[in-house]
């Protein structure tokens, strides 16, 4: 059914049609309006046999997650951020134990300085914490890779992260389609874990492992994510079958097939590179497009097939690998090992700095012309980063930085020292 | 304790009460041929370890009053450790380790679990050390006291965290030595005016049950667990497990120990309902805390040449403050 709305909502609706039975709420800008979403659905009638439970902290609606998918029930929580951050040990745990959670990350950067809009920081940093995670391009991806989200953590026992733009996708209103509950009942089988903890058949689980067996299980962890890669792609095509569009899938090439220069990104931000390399297409360059969809586990082998014919390639990614470059432009340049390709990586949308596409034609046309850098930052004010730099070449003192910036971009409530 | 307690035996000397002298009905879980034996025996706990016989005597006791329809949440600790070394399990009961700080948030889960799926007989109990109670794994505690959730939380409490090697908690008593407050310097041991009493936390929650326990007297112990299964809702029981390693006492000095706080009013123990005091175990024959303080050498410091004997003052008014507090002395005490 067409409606048009809210990502969040959208996406609280598609978790509610999973029939979820424990869900953890915990407020975190952008992500705080789906757990209200669901809240509301809960407490009306309409998602029945469900506990609702407001939790502390974010530390909490993971642990409670895990409690509640060990003891036999589909669990699912959301956050963002720090949120993401504060829950960290017990993200690990749950993949450690194997548990199918599913959680919506509404990505948003981390502070210090604190700041509450969009970039891919905070789902990055869990990259090796055991989660696969999915990142959606559009709301209708966002509220259909949830659908296939339960599914993929329930077949393998492992949890799994749906990542979607904080604000960007979160608050926008958009046409949706949104399945029936006859077609998510068709797709998602009821969760039946292998081990539960039941009194009737008792079991210990979280037990301490040593050095005899702890490299096994981290394996098996690592064979897991090998597994997703081939069934992935599969649940996309049952998807279809069902729903009657593509969604989710590994990767996805856009105008590709003859391209010289291709741009790799994920997350909404590629809608506008789609405009750009449009309007560069229309111009004659040779330009196309890869998104990733599945970035945990990491498609090497699709990666290295959409870029077998181009001549170099583009990471245009919202996060920052300090005192290296790129996060997901490592993983890429590991998958075209061997291939003699040139790469760049552009590091872009920090905090939710607006990337357009005029910015985006400028670099893209360096790129063509390979005269870019191995590490670029899309439009950063080199004025104000500069007169910083040269400030501390003169007098070495700790300080914080963001508030020596500021005073020269012109912020109030500061000083000179 | 009252009405689950009407007969009360104690020999002379000893403060224990034999079995033999009750009728089959009234005999402790402990004592039953049947006995669960949730914790059985193989684990890896020291020898004269007070959590694991704390552990057993509340878990059997919880086993018992639940017709075995029982689920543990674990903190990592001692008790963790000790067992479940991987592949092997000491626990009868199904059982879940997640983290340190966590066991009353994943005990809130599963719970959850339990309601959404019908299976209301089944229920759910946390347990941690006081470092994984009143320290680290506090802020999920009081999220689940204050909703109210349906978990029984049993704290294991031997005033240190005896896991990583007798390091300093919220729980570790003044003047207490351990490897992080080392008796040295002006103020040696753990520092006064520092510390929190959990019990009385869980009180201001407003939570159905709340009731300290040692492992000297069973019988109550057994009763308070049996009748924190009777509630629905958030319940707290804080037991006092002295530890031989961290203590500094003899292994077979565990229980005496255990006896030794109660009856100085080191530790008071009561029971508690909806935020309100019910009852206190009284003390039955007063002992100054020196007797208490002497045999721990983890208090040797203020027993030296010249003994600390302002410190040992400071120390006896917080037992006097004790018996104030819960009417430790009174008469109607003595149930």
């Amino acid at each position: 059914m067409l409606k048009q709305m809210e990502g969040s909502k959208a996406v609280a609706e598609a978790v509610a049609l999973c029939r979820p039975e424990v869900i953890c709420a915990y407020p975190i800008s952008p992500q705080t309006h789906i757990v209200e979403g669901l809240g509301e659905l809960v407490k009306s009638g309409e998602l029945k046999n469900c506990e609702y439970i407001n939790v502390e902290s974010e530390f909490a609606a993971m642990s409670v997650a895990i409690g509640a998918s060990a003891g036999g029930a589909r669990s699912y929580t959301a956050t963002a951020s720090q949120g993401l951050l504060f829950m960290a040990e017990a993200v690990y745990n749950a993949s450690g134990l194997g548990l199918p959670i599913v959680m919506t990350v509404a990505n948003r950067a981390i502070g210090a300085p604190i700041n509450i809009w969009n970039d891919h920081s905070d789902s990055l940093s869990q990259r090796d914490c055991g989660w696969l995670q999915l990142f959606a391009e559009t709301n209708q991806e966002a509220l259909d890779l949830h659908i296939q989200a339960f599914k993929l953590a329930e077949e393998l026992s492992m949890p799994v992260m749906v990542c979607m733009d904080g604000f960007i996708l979160t608050h926008a209103y958009e046409r949706v389609d949104m399945p029936t509950q006859a077609q998510v009942d068709q797709f998602l089988p009821p969760y039946e874990p292998r081990q539960v903890l039941d009194p009737n058949d008792p079991v210990s689980i979280g037990a301490m492992v040593g050095p005899e067996a702890f490299m096994e299980v981290r394996y098996l962890a690592h064979a897991k994510q090998m597994q997703a890669l081939e069934r992935i792609p599969q649940l996309g095509t049952e998807f279809k079958q069902i729903f009657g569009r593509e969604s989710g899938g590994l990767t996805r090439s856009y105008r590709a097939d003859d391209a010289e220069t291709i741009v790799i990104a994920m997350g909404s931000v590629l809608g506008t590179i789609k405009d750009t390399v449009d309007a560069m297409r229309d111009a004659g360059h040779k330009i196309g497009v890869l998104g990733i969809t599945s970035y945990r586990p990491f498609p090497i082998e699709q990666v290295r097939a959409a870029l077998k014919s181009c001549k170099r390639f583009v990471v245009l990614e919202k996060s920052l690998a300090v005192g290296l470059g790129g996060i997901v432009a490592t993983d890429v340049r590991m998958a075209v090992t061997g291939m003699g390709l040139k790469g760049y990586t552009v590091i872009a949308g920090l905090g939710g700095r607006a990337i357009t596409v005029t910015s985006l034609t400028g670099i893209f046309e360096k790129a063509m012309r390979e005269n870019l850098e191995l590490v670029n930052f899309l439009d950063l004010d080199w004025k104000a980063v500069n007169k910083q730099l040269e400030r501390e070449k003169q007098t070495r003192r700790s300080g914080p930085i963001a508030e020596a910036l500021l005073r020269d971009v012109g912020a109030a409530g500061t000083r000179n020292y | 304790m009252s009405d689950l307690q009407p007969v009360k035996f104690y020999q002379t000397g000893t403060f224990t009460v034999g079995n033999r002298l009750l009728a089959p009905e009234e005999r402790s879980v402990q004592a039953n041929m049947q006995r669960t034996n949730s914790l059985n025996s193989g684990h890896r706990a020291c020898q004269g370890c007070g959590e694991a016989l704390g552990a057993r005597y509340a878990i059997d006791a919880a086993m018992n009053a639940t017709n075995r329809q029982l689920i543990a949440a674990n903190a990592t600790g001692c008790l963790e450790v000790f067992s479940t070394p991987y592949p092997e399990t000491s626990w009868q009961i199904p059982w879940i380790h997640s983290l340190f700080g966590n066991a009353a948030a994943v005990a809130t889960g599963l719970s959850a679990a339990m309601k959404v799926k019908g299976k209301k007989d089944v229920r759910v109990v946390a347990q941690g050390g006081d470092g994984g109670t009143t320290d680290i794994g506090f802020g999920c505690l009081s999220g689940m006291f204050e909703r109210n959730d349906d978990v029984l939380y049993i704290c294991y409490d031997n005033e240190a965290y005896m896991n990583t090697g007798v390091q300093r908690s919220s729980a570790t008593p003044p003047a207490a030595r351990t490897a992080t407050t080392m008796p040295l310097g002006s103020e040696p041991g753990a520092p006064f005016g520092q510390g929190k009493f959990v019990p009385a936390i869980a009180m201001a929650h407003e939570i159905p049950y709340v009731a300290t326990a040692t492992v000297a007297d069973l019988r109550d112990l057994e009763a308070k667990v049996t009748k924190a299964m009777s509630f629905r809702g958030a319940r707290y029981i804080h037991i006092l497990v002295p530890c031989p390693l961290g203590w500094g006492t003899a292994s077979h000095d565990t229980i005496r120990m255990a006896r030794l706080a109660k009856e100085t009013g080191m530790f008071p123990v009561f029971e508690a309902e909806y935020g309100e005091l019910k009852s206190a175990l009284a003390i039955r024959r007063q002992l100054p805390v020196e007797e208490y303080l002497r045999p721990q050498k983890r208090f040797a410091h203020l027993f030296g040449k010249t003994p600390a004997v302002e410190t040992i003052a400071r120390i006896q008014a917080q037992a006097d403050k004790n018996i104030r507090r819960y009417g430790l002395m009174a008469k109607e005490a003595a149930l």
